[in-house]
Order: C-alpha cells, then sequence, then structure tokens
C-alpha cells in the first residue's frame, strides 16, 4: 500500500474539490431547462383526516398558473403507488402489511405534510400564489402519534389491524430464556431511540422533461440511486419504460440515507412533465425536508443482558417497537429488522440472543433509512447494555468486553443471529483508543473537574456494523427486492486515458477521487488519466447506488473485477503484436512486458493498438479496450471499532461539553485515509448530535414541533470538538481490496459512547435523548 | 423596481419584483449558481456573500437593500488557476464533502478572518456558528480557516 503518490493507500486531494470550491458545482437546483414551469405541493396541515373535496377553481385561475393536479389524477392516469422493497415475514410467517402508499393522498392523509396536490405555474411566485388559492376541505381525526400504544389506538389503514406492519422476531428464544433463567445477573435497560430527521444541506429538488418527439423523459433528481429511482418510477409507478426514462442524479449535496428513496416528489414531478410537454421543476423549502424526508431511528426498546458473575455473557434479549410513520418508505421494514437485530452480536460471544420487533404504524413522516440504518440503534442497545452491566458489576469497562470479545482466532465467526463474521481484531482498536484517550489519566481529569465543581464522565462503544451491502443471494432470501450487486465499466480511451463508470453514486464521498486511485493504481497510469463518471441511467448499465457504506466493497470490487480484464485483454493484444502467447506477457506498472526479453509496449501504446487493429485474428480477438464487471459479493463487511468519549458536565448549567473523542475504527485496507477520516469526522458529528442534540418531535395532534433549525438543534461547529481518529487494520477475506467500508461507522459508534459517558458522569443509569442541558441539570439535581 | 449593483466586479442594472431576493437575483437572474440556498430562514449559511465587504446570508437580503452596493460571490474570490488561501485551504485540510454548504462556508470564514484578531480554534468554531455542515462534523473545517489565517 503506497503511503505516498497517488495509488491506493494515499492521501490524495479530492479531484471533485476544484469545481465546489469555485462555484462551479452542479446540483440538480443548478439545472434549468427551457420554458420549465415551476411546482409547489399542497400538503396536508393535518396529520389525519379524510379529504372531502379539492377546490382548484380559484388556483387556476391566478395568473401564470398552468395546472393544478391531485391525487385523484395521477391515480386516474394509472400512476402507481410508492411500493416497499423490502418483504419482511412475521413470527407466524406471515408477510409484513403494506398499506397503499398513492404519491399524492386521494382519500385521506395520514401526516403533516403529506403531499396530495401540485400547483404548476409559469413562475414560482405564480405557483405559490395559485396553492394559496386551493380549498382543500379535510375532515380531520384523531391523529396516532405515539408508538408505543400504536396498537390500542384508531386504525390508520383499512388493511392494517392494530396498526401492525409485522412482528418479526431473529435468535433462540428457548435457549435465550434459559441463558437468563441460569444468570447471576441480569442488566436492563429501557431506552429509546430518539427520532432524528437526516437535513442533508441540499433540499431535495427535481427537474422533470419530455421530449414529445422521442417520447423520452429525462429526470434530474437528488438521488442517491439513479437506476433505482428509474426501476421504480418504471415498473411499479408506471410512468414510462426504463429504455424511454432518463434519471440523472448530478452533483448531490448530501443524502445520509434520506436520498436513497423514491418520494412522491419527483414522481409527480416527472409525471406532470409529461402530461404539460413541459418541463417542471421543484425544489423543497427546508420546513418540507423537516416535513416530508424520510426520518430515522425512532425505537422503543426494552433490552436485558444475562451474565455470569466473572462478567461472562450469556443471553441477550430485545424488545422493539419500530415507528414506521403514515407509510413504508422504499427500504424502511428493512431497517429494524435484517439491519437491527442481526447486529445484536456486537463484538462479543454472546452465545444466545433473541429479539422481537415489532413495526407499527403513526401518523407521522414515513421512517427509514438514515447513516448507519438500524446499526446504531443496535450499537446503541448492545453498547449501553454492556456498560449498565460493568457498572451493575462493578468491572472494569475495558475488562468486561476483554472478557467477552471475538477473539481473532474465532473467525470466521458464526453469531446467533444470522451473521458470519469474517474477520476482526477487536481488542486491537480497543486498546489503541485506551492509549489515545489517556484512560489511566482519567482518574486525576475526573477528579480536578469535581474540583471545579463540574462532573466527567466516561464511555466506551465497541461497535459493529454489518456494511457493503450485500450479498444479493441473502438479502433476496430475506425479502430484498432487489439484487445488491454493483457495476463498473472501464472504458480506456484510444490515447490511453480512461473513462471509469460506476454504478454506485458520490454525494459528498469522494468517489471521483477514490475511485480513480484504484484504477489508476492498478492500470499503472497517472491519476490525472482516469475520470469517474457516474449518477446517468444513460451512461452506465445499471447500478445499485451508494448507502450502507457500499461503495468501495462492492463497487470498489466491480472496478477491480474490470480492471482485470482489461490487463487480460491488454495482454492478448500484446502478446498477437509479439506474436507470442499471452501467458509470455506480465503487466506491472503499466508496462505490459515479455517474458526474457525486452519487448515491452506502455498502456497507452496497448490502447492505440486496441482502436488500431492491424490484423487482428478477429474470430479470436476484438477491437476496442472496454470491459464492464456486475460484483456481487460474497458475504458482507464487518467494520468495527471502539470509540470512546470523555464528557465534562457543567454543575451549574447541566452544560455537558465533549473533552475528548477519540474513534479506533478497523475499515480494512484504506484506499484513501484523508477521505476517510473526513468521513469518520461527518458520523461522528451525526452521532453526536443524536445524543446530545437532535430530537424530531410530534405534539400530541401530530403537529411536527421541531419543523425549522430554530427548534430541531443541528450540531454546529461551537458543539463539537476536534476527534481524534485512528485505524486498525485486519483486512477484509473476501473482496479484491480488503476493504470493509467506513461511511456510517461514526454515527453507529458515536452515541452509545457519549451517552455512556453522560450516564457515568451524571452517576445515573439511564437518561433520555438527546442529553439537553435541560435534561442533564435535571439529572444532576435527582443525582444528588 | 431597478436595481443597480456591482458583484464580482461587473455592473448590472436590473428589473427586479419588489420582493426579490439578493440570492435570487445572483442564481436565478446572473446564473451565479454556486451561491445555494439551504434553509430559506437565514439559519444554514448556504447562501452567504460578501455585500460591501462584509458577511451577508442572501436568502434574507432583498435585491433592494443591494442596490448601490458590490457584491461578491464564491464565484469572484478565485479561479481555478489562482485561487483564494481559504479555497485552497479547504481543498488541502480535506474541509468539504459534498460542497453545498462550502461555497457559504468559505464566504464566511473569510470574512471571519478579516475581522478577527487572534482567532484560534475556539473562536473559528463560535464565528462558524451561523453556518451549518452535515457532512464533515467541522474538524477539517476548523483546520481549513485556521491554515488560511496565515496565509491571507
Amino acid at each position: 500500500m503506497a503511503e505516498n503518490g497517488t495509488g491506493i493507500g494515499a492521501a490524495v486531494k479530492r479531484k471533485e474539490d476544484m469545481r465546489f470550491i469555485t462555484g462551479a458545482g452542479r446540483y440538480t437546483d443548478d439545472i434549468d431547462q427551457a420554458g420549465q414551469a415551476c411546482a409547489v405541493f399542497l400538503r396536508s396541515p393535518h396529520a389525519r383526516a379524510t379529504i372531502g373535496g379539492i377546490d382548484t377553481g380559484a388556483a387556476l385561475q391566478v395568473p401564470g398558473v398552468v395546472a393544478v393536479y391531485t391525487g385523484a389524477d395521477l391515480a386516474a392516469d394509472g400512476i402507481g403507488d410508492l411500493p416497499c422493497g423490502w418483504l419482511v415475514k412475521s413470527k407466524d410467517g406471515s408477510d409484513m402489511i403494506q398499506p397503499p402508499h398513492p404519491p399524492l393522498a386521494v382519500e385521506r392523509v395520514n401526516y403533516v405534510g403529506e403531499p396530495y396536490g401540485l400547483v404548476i405555474a409559469d413562475s414560482l411566485q405564480a405557483a405559490r400564489d395559485g396553492a394559496e388559492a386551493v380549498v382543500a376541505d379535510f375532515d380531520d381525526l384523531p391523529a396516532v402519534v405515539g408508538v408505543a400504544t400504536a396498537d390500542q389506538a384508531d386504525q390508520l389503514h383499512e388493511s392494517v389491524p392494530n396498526n401492525q406492519c409485522y412482528d418479526w422476531e431473529l435468535g433462540d428464544k428457548v435457549a435465550t430464556d434459559a441463558a437468563f433463567a441460569n444468570a447471576d445477573h441480569v442488566a436492563s435497560l429501557d431506552i429509546v431511540n430518539n427520532r432524528l430527521i437526516p437535513n442533508a444541506m441540499e433540499p431535495r429538488a427535481a427537474v422533470g422533461d419530455y421530449d414529445a418527439a422521442s417520447g423520452v423523459y429525462t429526470l434530474h433528481t437528488t438521488s442517491q440511486n439513479p437506476h433505482l429511482e428509474r426501476l421504480v418510477l418504471a415498473a411499479f409507478v408506471q410512468v414510462a419504460p426504463e429504455s424511454r426514462l432518463r434519471v440523472v442524479s448530478p452533483d448531490v449535496g448530501g443524502g445520509f440515507g434520506s436520498k436513497i428513496f423514491v418520494y412522491a416528489e419527483e414522481t409527480a414531478v416527472i409525471w406532470a412533465a409529461g402530461k404539460l410537454r413541459r418541463a417542471v421543476k421543484w425544489r423543497a423549502e427546508r420546513s418540507e425536508s423537516f416535513l416530508a424526508d424520510a426520518h430515522g431511528r425512532d425505537h422503543v426498546t426494552k433490552a436485558e443482558l444475562a451474565l455470569s458473575s466473572d462478567g461472562t455473557f450469556l443471553g441477550l434479549r430485545v424488545k422493539t417497537i419500530a415507528n414506521m410513520g403514515a407509510y413504508l418508505s422504499t427500504f424502511a421494514s428493512s431497517v429494524p429488522t435484517y439491519l437491527y437485530g442481526t447486529l445484536m452480536a456486537g463484538q462479543y460471544k454472546t452465545p444466545a440472543i433473541y429479539v422481537e420487533v415489532r413495526a407499527m404504524f403513526t401518523n407521522t413522516a414515513p421512517v427509514d433509512a438514515y447513516r448507519g440504518a438500524g446499526r446504531p440503534e443496535a450499537t446503541y442497545v448492545v453498547e449501553r447494555l454492556v456498560e449498565t452491566a460493568a457498572r451493575d458489576l462493578s468491572m472494569d469497562l475495558a475488562e468486561i468486553r476483554r472478557r467477552n470479545f471475538i477473539q481473532p482466532e474465532d473467525f470466521p465467526y458464526a453469531t446467533p443471529v444470522a451473521l458470519t463474521y469474517d474477520t476482526g481484531d477487536y481488542e486491537a482498536s480497543l486498546d489503541k483508543a485506551l492509549r489515545h484517550i489517556d484512560y489511566q489519566g482519567f482518574g486525576a481529569r475526573r477528579a480536578a473537574s469535581e474540583a471545579n465543581g463540574n462532573r466527567r464522565g466516561i464511555g466506551f462503544s465497541s461497535y459493529i456494523e454489518a456494511c457493503g451491502l450485500a450479498p444479493s443471494q441473502v438479502a433476496l432470501s430475506l425479502g430484498a427486492g432487489v439484487g445488491l450487486f454493483e457495476s463498473a465499466e472501464v472504458r480506456v480511451n484510444v490515447t490511453g486515458s480512461v473513462t471509469v463508470i460506476t454504478g454506485s453514486h458520490s454525494h459528498g464521498q469522494g468517489h471521483e477521487t477514490t475511485f480513480a486511485q484504484v484504477v489508476s493504481d492498478r492500470l499503472g497510469i497517472p491519476l490525472d488519466d482516469v475520470e469517474v463518471v457516474h449518477g446517468d441511467t444513460a451512461r452506465s448499465d445499471y447500478g445499485l447506488g451508494t448507502y450502507g457504506s457500499r461503495s468501495i466493497a462492492v463497487g470498489g470490487s466491480a472496478l477491480i473485477r474490470a480492471t482485470d480484464k482489461i490487463i487480460a485483454k491488454g495482454k492478448k493484444i500484446v502478446a498477437h503484436n509479439f506474436e507470442t502467447t499471452e501467458d509470455n506477457i506480465d503487466f506491472t506498472d503499466g508496462i505490459f512486458a515479455e517474458h526474457e526479453s525486452n519487448r515491452s509496449m506502455a498502456f497507452a501504446e496497448v490502447a492505440f493498438a486496441a482502436y488500431v487493429p492491424a490484423n487482428f485474428p478477429l474470430d479470436e480477438l476484438e477491437p476496442g479496450l472496454s470491459e464492464k464487471a456486475f460484483y456481487d459479493p460474497g458475504n458482507f463487511t464487518y467494520p468495527a471499532g471502539t470509540h470512546i468519549c470523555e464528557v465534562e458536565i457543567d454543575g451549574e448549567t447541566g452544560v455537558p461539553t465533549i473533552a475528548a473523542f477519540v474513534a479506533v475504527d478497523d475499515f480494512g485496507h484504506v484506499i484513501n485515509p484523508m477521505i476517510v477520516e473526513g468521513q469518520v469526522h461527518g458520523g461522528l458529528c451525526q452521532g453526536i448530535g443524536q445524543a446530545l442534540l437532535e430530537h424530531g418531535v410530534y405534539d400530541d395532534a401530530g403537529q411536527l414541533v421541531t419543523g425549522s433549525y430554530m427548534d430541531y438543534c443541528m450540531p454546529r461547529a461551537d458543539d463539537v470538538p476536534s476527534f481524534t481518529v485512528d485505524t486498525t487494520v485486519t483486512p477484509c477475506t473476501h473482496n479484491p481490496l480488503g476493504v470493509k467500508g467506513c461511511g456510517e461507522a461514526g454515527a453507529i459508534g458515536a452515541t452509545a459512547a457519549v451517552m455512556n459517558a453522560v450516564t457515568d458522569a451524571l452517576g445515573v443509569k439511564s437518561l433520555p435523548m438527546p442529553a439537553t442541558p435541560e435534561t442533564v441539570w435535571k439529572a444532576l439535581g435527582s443525582a444528588g | 423596481m431597478e436595481v443597480t449593483l456591482t458583484v464580482n466586479g461587473a455592473p448590472h442594472s436590473l428589473d427586479v419584483p419588489d420582493n426579490a431576493l439578493l440570492v435570487e437575483v445572483l442564481r436565478e437572474r446572473l446564473g451565479l449558481t454556486g451561491t445555494h440556498v439551504g434553509c430559506d430562514t437565514s439559519q444554514c449559511g448556504a447562501c452567504v456573500v460578501h455585500m460591501d465587504g462584509c458577511a451577508v446570508k442572501s436568502c434574507t437580503v432583498l435585491a433592494g437593500q443591494a442596490d448601490g452596493a458590490e457584491v461578491t460571490t464564491i464565484e469572484g474570490i478565485g479561479t481555478a488557476d489562482a485561487l483564494h488561501p481559504m479555497q485552497e485551504a479547504f481543498r488541502d485540510c480535506h474541509a468539504l464533502q459534498c460542497g453545498f454548504c462550502t461555497p457559504g462556508m468559505i464566504m464566511a470564514a473569510i470574512d471571519l478572518v478579516k475581522t478577527s484578531e487572534d482567532l484560534d480554534e475556539q473562536a473559528v468554531r463560535d464565528g462558524l456558528e451561523g453556518n451549518l455542515c452535515r457532512c464533515t462534523g467541522y474538524h477539517n473545517i476548523v483546520r481549513a480557516v485556521l491554515a488560511a489565517r496565515d496565509n491571507m
């Protein structure tokens, strides 16, 4: 692995930065089509209501208004429901219940902000004026807000008794109950995993265009996976067949999961463009992002850990109620099940685990994957419980973990909850983190804080995640509706530069740099000679996009497969030129050389020869040098690490301050350490945000009371510290780069570490998140 | 209403609605799409530009208020061949990921460095409190601003 230069392992400055720092980025809202109209959505002011009627007459009289469409118009035109792509089965074998989810509400609305129509006008101002003039007759009904009691409340959907989507289980109930019966000690916790609102800085947007001459629809939109967007719009919503629907996802200003999903807005916009034969543009205002982007987390959990008196874990029992919101978003059902229950072993050899999850509908915005997606919730359960057990048994935080860690010699390790970890060295990360935080010195630092009238606490989080989604075979057997491989194309141009086309998508992760490093390293050509293309269904065959920290592990592996094919083809070309066989050709550092001779050809010469095919034996050797690969992984990857947080709490005001935060992560091999560190920093900030600041709150009537940046507390620069970030390396055993993925680790590990530290400082067993100064101050009082 | 202003050194006279915002004029009339709209309510800072040398949130400045003003946007502070030291520092320190908050962050940071004495880490964090970034955790942004401080 190169430590310098531009190859794999080098901290190369990002290729994409130049356009972003000079204002030349091209986001969806920067794109205008000739003659475009502007759309404004009509959104429900009620959490639950029947729609009596919608009077659009006055709106149509507003100067500039072109059209007003409602849910009934889409339904009449055969536009289908927004589907959920993962079928989860309940304990009794029955399928989860998926209620109808029309893009625009037709008969009833089920959350504040749910779109029920759109007004299209020549200008945004006219569209806004038109929206003001629409009169909708709502008959409002009592809202179902609390997830824990949703099964006792009014039924929201005709097809969903008790508002229960599914009642799922994983693990061995009998073995787990037996472990508890034989335990010396049981540590237990009641946990609320607070609802978060993703808040990518770029609001969602869509520009739909229709070319009447060709019948081709083009949708520019803020998507993390344009091919999936196209698939759903074609196959389910039935806007147009895939061959006549192009989805382009240009520069995208962050996603964190919230831009994976297929939403009502882009669906209505592309449909309306076809109806009007005119381009239609929409950009969310931030208040719309709060109301109608899919939210994250929102679990209520009871968790118990059975231990022997020496601190050995015997069994884990978890019972969770997960909020789906009003409808099933695109991957909502998989988040609290296959991305959550399967992670309950954590880094430990807990022999018996049983997880039950009930997914409920409420009159709130749909909940789906948000950075980490299920794995932060699982880590929070496991790591809060482990630390609770350590306190119960007066054990050292490191010691209780060491005693239970899966050891390097145990791999591959099959957990009781369906995963097989390929590799890891959990103590290596723990030890490094202990050194960075100066664990030995904590007692003195705590004493110093207390001498100043403050409190100080320390908390660990030894997390694991399953990412690199996913082996298609596994995902499909568990209910996924799509495969989860990734595609890559390496197109060598005539003069030797290379265009790389990936099916994954970059919305901040720096793939244009990282992927170019991989190809440049493998082909021995300058980094500047490699351009990476993504985000356009017209340019790449297919792809599953970016989420679940999958891009380098799956997309990067596809890239390796494609470059291997390029090298193999290059050898054939050289062998033909030298009138020998390809076995006699080596490829190193961009040079094809014949064994035991001084004859060689540089990569660019081979490229040229490929496109100027003099005397090629055409039945054996085609002209050209362009190769594709589809890579489907053999297993998930398992990044893991230990995060340690040290918190100081102001004894007077209760304000918690993060005094130090250390993250030591094992991502396997790292392509670009600068980018990886940046990914960790951002994830940590989101994890800290969940612990200390962020909370999406609905009142009893189902009104979102945290609907702006004045009410929803985003982490700002003065809320977080500088971080100490380091890595350990156990290479992934089953992909060609030995990589695991790094995009979510920060958000997965941080929250538990912070809350363990805060509760340690306060000397309380638990505290609701977010641990705001008010919450902490009250706990200071009650803890004496 | 008629508004006359200078943007990145070029004079413009524009007929705009009374309620037009400065950011709308920059993005939609002048095609300067480097300035972004992230919240519409003056809380995220993606739209920060300089007006008569001071950082302002252009989503809450009426175009009429900019009449007669000198406005500088991200497009006006440097070019790919001659970056502003703050742009250079953001690239060198990996202080951006998705890039959406970056123009506003750079414009706010330039103003912060120009108007501050003894800028240390805490002062940078306090000074950038009005600019949200969801990607970087601010760690590398703070490093970049401190690096640029020494080069401006």
